[in-house]
């Protein structure tokens, strides 16, 4: 009893804290914690980097000032469904969880709040379809744009021949890890090569007898779908087995410094999709090491600056930021509220003199967002990682994705889901 | 002078044997429903209902179950994730509509019928039952092997069930990412499950199932069968000889345990979360929760499951946002530190306190009835 009471008045407390409203709330469901930390701490730095660069520098967006409010998930759903009904309440514009599993849990629930949410490059692959998936978006790119961007890589290698090879794809046993299969067997239908599945389960650090497998059956190629622990786990076994790296491709995921750096030199010409540009060589970390680093005012330890994840918070940030630009021209307001953010989000155009303008040119894709697409035009570049100068080399433009494969499928299941739930497509 | 025995005449002996003897703890347990059931109701908001009490009443039934199979009957299960899997995959089965395949001609041809989308309450309910199957299955070795053997069983028992819903589609209705997800059901009009819920009417259908359950394992731990689980429990042989039946003392306990583990499963997935996957939130870490939750609430006690059940739900809600939300802290450090302070406590109370929360609310009792003149 006395728990509870000290709970109650713990919790009136901060209920009753009533936000200041000429904030622009940007709640950031990050993990620091558990077997995915070492890929969660790089972006919620970067996410929350950019944020305070906006405020330091320009004084918020359009005047007003950001209130970045982190909350820890763990990568775990219940945490992550605490974090949001404690966090929606203080009028957070747009959701970004970095966890399927968390965009699963919220996708219903911010659809009845009204609120956006934001899952760049993962979630539900078919939240790409706006029709259906009225406040939810996936751009740039998304999962099956992915699954096409590796057999295309694939194509290309083999002068567009693929006939008779083998694909063996170590995927996260869970709804992220599942999501290409469907692509990857269409795919492999219509380019005639094999498909293998190799599940790993959560954590991900018992690989042993998936790359048994692999190593008694070598395939051509092997894809991953990773996260976390299982990234590097996956690269040191490929090291193990003497797996040529160069065939070894990652998703955007499964492609950072944290998952290769402990392999060491073994892990040099391993590949990995990505969506944005590399390194710090833009002028936004001029900007930023100004008025954030040298201010003392990093998130974190400050010492992720750079790295690939790192650069993925700062863009899905950036993309946030302007897309709040975008509702508050709209809407001509400088408050803006969820569904006006919203607004803003389907509005987004990114053009290469935008992207100059912020600073960061070449930094990602152009692309246009509308109602019917929510996905953007998955556009996806290969990155392949240089052990020995410690970078990653982006080795493709920004290439384009078998829509003819991915569109019907991306119909079809937001098709299932509008039956089960009873929405009607429509662009209002 | 609380909690005393002394004028409370009891005339009949269906007096004697009702479920509070004492008069002031009956009237605390009445005080307690109706404060539950009429003013709750009013006061709780989404947060309240979905971070909080929600997952408190849910666990509670799950910690209920686990004590009647550990705290009572003595078979240590390390099982609880996947039984409560079961109950949510079947709850899920039922609600959307069972398919079943029946296999026709000779090519393999199969036809489907397909069980109408029951009632949210009865799929629980059936949820419960079918969690009640598999547990009387996966606790048929208990008759043969004990302690630590039998919780290795139950574990492989855990990690089987995980492995089955990730592999077999028909559990999940062939979805691509294998994660349920539980469309809106109505109940008297109301919203139960699906995103548009009102707080109230969660809250309340939980609170139901909560009130009748403790009530039913109250009752059956006082009466024929839980004496026989007790005895089970204390001295196997000696039980035997005494004319206790083990088979069915032990499998009554694992079907009873289960069907209360299959409902919090069941909730969990379709009034709580909403979508579930079942390698993520019935995982191995679920089994520890609710073995934890019985632990610290206290071994054989009612009143020790919900204990221990707020006190493994309250406790890291509490410290996160006296850390997080009052001192400002840093969200990683609070979450390190949450870990460090929960751990610390759960030693503090088993060292002090070895039989739980339950044996601390007892020695209460035992003060307040001497109190204010204990000489």
């Amino acid at each position: 009893m006395k728990l509870k009471t000290a709970t109650a008045v713990a919790l009136a407390a901060i209920l009753g804290a009533s936000p200041a409203l000429a904030d622009m709330v940007f709640p950031s469901l990050s993990y620091r914690t558990g077997p995915y930390a070492a890929n969660g701490i790089p972006f919620a730095d970067g996410y929350a980097d950019y944020f305070t660069l906006i405020n330091e520098r320009d004084g918020g967006i359009g005047g007003v000032p950001i209130r970045l409010i982190e909350c820890e998930t763990g990568y775990n759903t219940e945490k992550g469904v605490e974090c949001y009904e404690s966090t929606k309440g203080e009028g957070s514009l747009v959701y970004q969880p970095l966890s399927t599993g968390i965009t699963y849990q919220l996708i219903p629930k911010t659809a009845a709040d009204g609120i956006p949410l934001h899952t760049m490059g993962y979630g539900r692959t078919s939240a790409a379809n706006g029709k259906v998936f009225n406040n939810v978006f996936n751009y740039p790119a998304n999962y099956w744009n992915g699954a096409s961007a590796i057999v295309n890589h694939m194509l290309e290698e083999n002068d567009g021949d693929v006939k008779g090879k083998t694909l063996a794809l170590v995927y996260h046993n869970s709804a992220y890890g599942k999501e290409p299969i469907r692509t990857l067997e269409e795919l492999s239908e219509k380019h005639g090569f094999e498909l293998k599945l190799l599940a790993v389960d959560h954590p991900g650090q018992e690989q042993k007898s998936q790359w048994l497998t692999i190593r008694r059956e070598r395939p051509d190629y092997v894809a991953m779908y990773g996260w976390g622990v299982m990234n590097a786990t996956a690269i040191q076994e490929a090291a193990n087995i003497r797996y040529p790296m160069e065939n070894f491709i990652g998703i955007w995921w499964s492609g950072s410094e944290n998952d290769v750096r402990p392999v060491g030199a073994k892990a040099n010409g391993y590949k990995a999709l990505n969506f944005h540009g590399v390194g710090d060589d833009y002028p936004l970390y001029d900007d930023l090491k100004e008025h954030v680093y040298d201010a003392g005012k990093a998130a974190g330890a400050g010492d992720q600056a750079g790295t690939v994840l790192y650069n993925r918070g700062v863009y899905a940030a950036m993309l946030a930021v302007e897309a709040a630009k975008n509702a508050q021209a709209i809407h001509d307001t400088k408050e803006i509220t969820p569904q006006q953010m919203r607004d803003g989000m389907e509005a987004l155009e990114m053009t290469e003199e935008k992207m100059a303008e912020l600073g960061m040119p070449n930094f990602g894709p152009s692309f246009k967002v509308s109602c019917e697409n929510h996905g953007g035009p998955g556009l996806v570049s290969v990155n392949q990682w240089d052990a020995e100068a410690g970078k990653w080399n982006v080795i493709s433009d920004y290439s384009e994705s078998d829509m003819e494969v991915v569109q019907p499928l991306i119909d079809e299941d937001s098709a299932a889901y509008a039956a089960e739930n009873g929405i009607e497509e429509s662009c209002s | 002078m609380l909690y005393r025995e002394v004028g409370d005449f009891k005339t009949s002996y269906k007096a004697d044997g009702q479920t509070f003897p004492i008069a002031f703890d009956r009237y605390r347990y009445y005080a307690v429903l109706l404060i539950a059931f009429a003013l709750v109701p009013f006061l709780l908001n989404d947060y309240w209902v979905k971070a909080i009490v929600l997952p408190f009443l849910i666990y509670s039934i799950a910690a209920i179950g686990l004590n009647i199979l550990t705290g009572y009957c003595g078979q240590v299960s390390l099982g609880s994730g996947g039984f409560m899997a079961v109950g949510a995959y079947s709850c899920y089965k039922f609600m959307t509509g069972m398919d079943i395949w029946l296999p026709f001609g000779e090519n393999g041809e199969s036809i489907q019928y397909a069980l109408p989308p029951l009632n949210i309450f009865f799929s629980v309910i059936l949820g419960g039952f079918t969690t009640a199957l598999v547990g009387i299955l996966f606790g048929l070795p208990s008759l043969r092997i004990k302690g630590f053997y039998l919780a290795v069983a139950t574990l492989a028992a855990q990690f089987f069930l995980v492995w089955l819903f990730n592999k077999w589609s028909w559990t999940y209705n062939y979805s691509a990412s294998g994660q349920i997800t539980a469309p809106e059901r109505l109940l008297f009009g109301q919203a139960i499950t699906g995103p548009s819920t009102e707080p109230w009417a969660t809250y309340l259908f939980c609170l139901v199932f909560v009130v009748v359950l403790a009530l039913v394992a109250r009752n059956l731990t006082r009466g024929h069968l839980g004496r026989s689980w007790m005895a089970i429990r204390d001295m196997d042989i000696a039980a035997e000889i005494i004319g206790v039946n083990p088979m069915k003392a032990k499998l009554t306990a694992f079907a009873i345990s289960s069907f209360y583990i299959g409902i919090a499963g069941a909730l969990l997935f379709a009034v709580y979360l909403g979508a579930v996957e079942v390698g993520e939130v019935y995982g191995i870490q679920k089994s520890f929760l609710v073995l934890f939750m019985i632990i610290i609430g206290g071994l054989g006690s009612i009143f020790g499951s919900f204990a221990g059940a707020a006190f493994m739900v309250l406790l890291p809600v509490l410290l996160k946002n006296v850390l997080v939300g009052q001192l400002g802290w840093a969200t990683d450090i609070a979450a390190h530190l949450e870990f460090a302070i929960v751990g610390a406590l759960i030693i503090v109370f088993l060292i002090a306190e070895p039989h739980g929360l339950a044996q601390l609310w007892r020695v209460i009792k035992e003060k307040l009835r001497l109190w204010p003149f204990p000489h």
